[in-house]
């Protein structure tokens, strides 16, 4: 885990910036679920990860980025769904979710949906850790065909946990990577592509790049105090009738 | 400083042999379990509340009450029971009994339970978990300490005039611990009474525990039940041990890795380093378990998890004797060292008489201490009046 991703130098992004005085600092997860070395989904997972750091740059913003590869924590993250608490490796990662401003989630499709792998690591983070997290969620396949489990599978689920997710979902499938940027527009990300037809996977990173950057920007997530101790409100120890 | 054991009561294959034991294996060795933690010098023997397999206690006070005639001087509790679940007139009816039968050697620890079908089984909603521990529990306060009782919630039917018997022993009622191993608002719970709070320490890393035991310190101070230091605090803890450490693991390592709770799961390398779990010698028990206060401050109990995961009864016992001769006369001389002299000890139904007492001789003597001043108040007043 936490290998920085070798295209994001967040110093030498930093020192491009014609921002002056303190920049807004933002904190940029990155979850990559691809089981095989090197792998597609974290090939994606670092193309967008590279266009949200340039976004971010651009607009002023300090950005730092923290990528989760999960096949590094697949033990841990079995024997947490076992015992119920993380080794420290994988609590690293869970902290580190809790308290980002944005998040890229790229997944592999297996039959029809996420990988098992993904799933289950979702499935170990607190039910309230990702609320309001802008996320730009990602995938990758064998075949376009299953391009839609982004919107039927991936999607519901971060819904569910009250995750902001980003319009634009990226899907390449293996044919993508050996497609031109035909059909692209200048690298300006929003809408480039005109048309009714399918853009071209540089397009499509940069659209959804652009649409996490925006909520990134928004968020204030990262400075937000977790306090795990906080009572609901109107809790009383002796509950509503015990003090009559 | 109180030593001794709890169990959860499950009928676990040994997996060294497949042999499973019957309930009434279970259920006998459990008596004989407690005697020998009175026998080698352990204080305190707690048993946990199930309504389902593997898990045989569904009815704790039946079994203590057993044991109770069967020993002295240890003493009775519970790890835990079900507050969500029982109806609060019936756990101060019973645990008021168990309390006249075995001279007061009896306290217990509240909990909510680990199986969710348990409260639909008893006609409850988890979802309540919370709101019931917290209404049942005021209830039962209520039902030990005021002799009729006017009561209307949400959870049980309301009640008249009601007296619960038989009253506490001496007029004290049991000591209560809560035990959780996650919520702030059963931290608070016990906070807000003064009672004990308990963390079973044994599943997950203690950093976790630390944070809850940290958070009940400081309401209990904010209740103004003492300082936060002087908070009851209790730990569970599990142990494994062999002369020497190496046969220790070899011993442990298949009961370990077929464990209902964590077997299959992480290594027991790996296990023991993440939680208090310690398999090795004695003095490695020792060690590890006398720098427990340097996490949580001084603390009041330690329990040891010493029969589950299939073990025989025959190493069962053997590991008591470990933890009778050898870890806890070592602990007790290490927990004494330097405890600040304003930490209580735990509890029990002497130390609370005697606090009740030495509570009404002070409003006794503070009520007279005010009628002199009023008295001279009043002759203060008529004189000057007089002038």
């Amino acid at each position: 885990m936490a290998e920085n991703v070798s295209n994001t130098d967040v110093s030498a992004a930093a020192g491009a910036s014609n921002g002056a005085g303190a920049r807004p600092a933002r904190t940029l997860v990155v979850v990559s679920a691809g089981l095989s070395q090197p792998s597609s989904t974290r090939l994606l997972a670092d193309r967008l990860t590279t266009a949200t750091v340039d976004r971010l740059t651009e607009k002023g913003v300090q950005p730092s980025v923290e990528v989760i590869e999960l096949r590094d924590l697949a033990h841990d993250i079995t024997n947490n769904l076992i015992t119920g608490f993380a080794a420290p490796k994988l609590q690293k990662a869970l902290d580190a979710l809790a308290s980002a401003d944005g998040l890229i989630a790229v997944t592999p499709i297996f039959t029809t949906s996420f990988s098992g792998l993904f799933k289950s690591f979702i499935d170990i983070i607190e039910p309230t850790a990702l609320t309001d997290l802008p996320v730009l969620i990602a995938a990758t396949g064998g075949t376009e065909r299953h391009s839609l489990a982004l919107d039927y599978a991936v999607r519901p689920l971060f819904t569910y946990l009250h995750a902001v997710v980003a319009p634009t979902a990226v899907y390449a499938a293996s044919s993508d990577w050996g497609s031109g940027a035909t059909g692209a527009g200048p690298a300006s990300g929003h809408g480039a592509v005109a048309g009714g037809g399918a853009s071209a996977l540089p397009d499509r990173i940069a659209r959804a790049a652009g649409e996490l950057t925006s909520l990134i920007i928004a968020s204030e997530r990262s400075s937000r105090v977790i306090d795990p101790f906080a009572l609901p409100a109107g809790f009383s120890p002796v509950g509503g009738y015990g003090a009559q | 400083m109180q030593f001794g054991l709890f169990s959860v009561s499950d009928v676990t294959a040994d997996p060294t042999t497949n042999h499973t034991p019957s309930e009434h294996d279970r259920i006998k060795d459990i008596v004989t379990i407690a005697q020998k933690a009175e026998e080698v010098g352990l204080d305190v023997f707690a048993i946990g509340e199930h309504h389902n397999p593997p898990f045989f206690s569904s009815s704790p006070t039946t079994t203590l009450g057993y044991i109770a005639a069967k020993t002295d001087k240890i003493l009775l509790s519970t790890s835990t029971t079900l507050i969500t679940t029982n109806d609060p007139v019936k756990i101060a009816e019973d645990y008021a009994m168990l309390q006249h039968l075995a001279d007061g050697r009896v306290d217990l620890m509240m909990g909510r339970g680990n199986t969710g079908p348990v409260y639909p089984w008893f006609g409850k909603d988890i979802r309540e978990g919370i709101p019931l521990a917290i209404e049942n529990y005021a209830l039962l306060h209520r039902l030990w300490r005021e002799d009729y009782v006017n009561w209307e919630g949400k959870f049980r039917s309301p009640l008249q005039g009601f007296q619960s018997t038989p009253r506490p022993l001496d007029g004290v009622p049991p000591f209560v611990w809560h035990g959780s191993i996650r919520s702030p608002e059963i931290a608070e719970q016990a906070a807000y009474y003064g009672d004990g709070f308990f963390a079973n320490n044994i599943f997950w890393p203690k950093e976790h525990y630390m944070q809850l035991i940290g958070y009940y310190r400081s309401r209990f101070e904010h209740y103004g039940h003492g300082t936060a230091e002087q908070a009851i605090v209790g730990l569970g803890g599990q142990a494994f041990m062999a002369k020497n450490s190496q046969d220790a693991v070899n011993q442990f390592r298949p009961y370990f890795d077929n464990a209902p709770v964590y077997g299959h799961g992480p290594s027991l390398e790996d296990f023991t380093e993440q939680t208090p779990l310690t398999v090795g010698s004695p003095q490695q028990v020792i060690d590890r378990y006398a720098s427990m206060r340097e996490y949580f401050g001084d603390y009041q109990r330690q329990l040891f998890l010493m029969d589950h995961a299939g073990l025989p009864l025959k190493t069962v016992l053997e590991q008591i004797d470990f933890l009778g001769e050898d870890v806890v006369p070592v602990l007790r001389k290490e927990f004494a060292e330097n405890r600040p002299a304003a930490v209580p000890d735990g509890p029990t139904h002497a130390s609370l008489v005697a606090a009740r007492d030495a509570a009404e001789v002070a409003a006794a003597e503070s009520m007279v201490a005010s009628a002199d001043v009023a008295s001279a108040e009043t002759v203060a007043s008529l004189s000057s009046e007089g002038k």
